[in-house]
């Protein structure tokens, strides 16, 4: 090297154009699906929000018509109401997941079985745990009969699925015994972090579990519980498994995304369902901003829990020491 | 209990208190499923007379697994998922790699909007996007055909990126340099040097998009009708017309299809926990 007239090969190993050749072909592919999968879908969705549409025909443009249906259809409103008791079941999902954490992080003989057998039920597929809660809830059957074991009448338990007063807490339910396990393990994995040493040094100490639960444990977690909390917000308004394969939202089971999905399959009102989309997508960048918004403020008090910002931060400092340009 | 230090009469109450505590939330756990499996090994005449919560006589009955098992066509479904799996699963782990190995080694313009766009599109909610999806798929021709079906899944893929994101981050820089300074280009830092070291990421990304892609139906309801394209989640769908109640040959299907995702369990537990909290940042 270093000649004057580089040959063709020259050329093509030098640093630069290898440096163009491998960000080029290597990010090719990704990017191409990112944009036919997400942001040209993404953009039409914006655009079809303001048609009156099916997916094959004539459209005609009608403004913010769809926005304004999508707050004043009832079944649009009620659904908000059913995704209540959605968030009910998060915040006892995220409690629960929370106390046997706690239980876990002092000695116990058989954890692994203990949580290999709680966290089991979130890799069951929805199709599955859908058949798995139809025959538990069904009438007479697994439920039911538990029940009757403590000496009630069949004819004093209400009916899990169709009484409109409990079926929506029936499915909640399923969803609580799905993703509880996952949860503790989250929780369980943040506060293993903690030295052990702590723990050891607390209980010589005289500190007793309740101490090392509130002074120890609890801050290890805090930011990941918070993190929960907020997601399961968003969560809650886009719950879609339970009644979409147990009930197929009816009697009043209906979620956004169920109702958004029959409008926009079944009665093809794809204008409308984009709307509907859309609006759930701002009410989720606002949990999303107000997220990161408490991270960056509130846990940047310097005590126990290091920032998010602050992890940042240093990491970009180290990177740009160490990089590659 | 045997712990090495004696314990107070406080700790032998919260021993116990723990014990109860776990015993019954794991039973609470169970129950579902293990209600499943009594019933997937009666007879007709056993289900219709016994109680669910009653054990089955022998649990070498696998009538109802046969049944199941030819009427729902999940060798089919088996068949189709894997391919799905293999195609799906090495493209993501190679698209993932490779543009987490440039995001992070290089220092262009554009690739801090490039990480941004990824981040953004994991906040989108999927079952909202496949409105507009469906009509894009539609004009693709890519509906009813497997390859469209694996097409659109690697399109949805964000979790792997971000497990490889984060490896990478501790992967040090000075491996690269070495490499380059004995002659390698920076395709071969990639295959050659850095790929191999990815070894732990691959395995967790394997997993977690392995059971994402296997327990998947939404899209594969939606965009594989043709019987014969059916996954091994939409074959089991079918039991809802014709088996209304007979909720033996139901439990027996249901289980054909979480024996494969139970074995992966057991073996890869660790990996499993592990890679949660990479997978948590989609939510």
């Amino acid at each position: 090297m270093g000649k004057e007239g580089k040959t063709f090969s020259e050329w093509f190993y030098s640093r630069k154009v290898q440096r163009f050749l491998v960000i080029v072909t290597f990010m090719f592919v990704p990017l191409l699906l990112l944009l036919v999968f997400t942001y040209i879908p993404f953009g039409k969705m914006i655009q079809f929000s303001f048609y009156n549409m099916k997916y094959i025909g004539k459209r005609t443009f009608v403004g913010w018509k769809n926005y304004i249906e999508v707050f004043n259809r009832p079944e649009i409103f009620k659904s908000l109401a059913v995704s209540l008791y959605y968030m009910g079941g998060a915040v006892i999902q995220l409690a629960l997941a929370l106390f046997f954490a706690t239980i876990m992080v002092f000695k116990v003989r058989g954890e692994g079985v203990f949580k290999a057998a709680m966290f089991f039920p979130y890799l069951i597929s929805g199709i599955a745990i859908g058949f798995i809660f139809k025959f538990f809830y069904a009438r007479g059957f697994v439920l039911d009969t538990l029940i009757q074991m403590f000496g009630v009448d069949l004819e004093d338990i209400p009916y899990w699925l169709q009484d409109t007063r409990i079926n929506n807490i029936s499915l909640a339910a399923t969803s609580v015994w799905r993703y509880t396990g996952q949860n503790m393990i989250l929780f369980l994995g943040a506060m293993m972090s903690v030295d052990a040493d702590l723990y050891e040094a607390a209980s010589l100490d005289g500190a007793n579990k309740w101490h090392q639960f509130k002074y120890i444990i609890l801050p290890s977690i805090k930011s990941i519980v918070v993190l929960n909390l907020i997601l399961s917000i968003s969560g809650s308004l886009s719950a879609f498994e339970p009644p979409y394969v147990i009930t197929n939202g009816t009697m009043g089971t209906g979620t956004y995304f169920v109702i958004m999905n029959r409008l926009a399959h079944e009665n093809q009102k794809v204008g409308l369902a984009s709307a509907m989309a859309i609006v759930l997508l701002v009410i989720i960048i606002i949990c999303t901003v107000a997220q990161k918004l408490f991270f960056a403020y509130v846990f940047d008090d310097g005590t126990n829990d290091e920032s998010k910002a602050a992890v940042r931060r240093r990491k970009k400092a180290a990177k740009k020491e160490g990089r590659i340009s | 209990m045997e712990t090495s230090k004696k314990k107070s009469p406080a700790g032998i109450v919260f021993s116990i208190f723990q014990y109860v505590m776990l015993i019954g939330a794991t039973i609470v756990a169970l129950i579902p499923v293990l209600v499943c499996v009594f019933t997937a090994f009666k007879t007709s005449d056993e289900y219709q007379t016994t109680s669910v919560l009653q054990p089955p006589k022998s649990f070498l009955y696998f009538e109802n697994f046969k049944v199941a098992f030819q009427q729902a066509n999940m060798l089919r479904g088996f068949f189709n998922t894997a391919l799905v799996l293999i195609v799906v699963l090495t493209v993501s782990i190679f698209a993932g790699s490779m543009l987490a190995y440039v995001l992070n080694r290089f220092q262009f313009r554009g690739n801090g909007i490039i990480r941004n766009l990824f981040m953004f599109a994991a906040l989108l909610p999927g079952i909202a996007m496949q409105v507009t999806i469906y009509q894009i798929m539609n004009s693709l021709g890519l509906i009813n055909h497997l390859y469209g079906y694996m097409i659109c899944l690697m399109g949805t893929d964000i979790i792997s990126i971000y497990i490889f994101l984060q490896f990478f981050e501790n992967l040090p820089v000075s491996l690269d340099e070495s490499a380059i300074i004995d002659g390698c280009t920076y395709f071969g830092v990639y295959f050659k040097i850095l790929l191999p070291l990815l070894k732990p990421a691959i395995v967790t990304s394997l997993i977690l998009k392995g059971v994402g892609v296997y327990n998947e139906y939404y899209a594969s309801n939606l965009y594989l009708q043709s019987k014969h394209l059916k996954t091994i989640s939409t074959a089991l769908y079918t039991f809802t017309g014709p088996y209304g109640n007979q909720y033996n040959y139901i439990c027996a299907g249901v289980l054909i299809t979480i024996i494969p995702i139970l074995v992966i369990f057991i073996i890869f537990q660790k990996q499993v926990y592990g890679g949660l909290a990479a997978g948590a940042v989609k939510g």
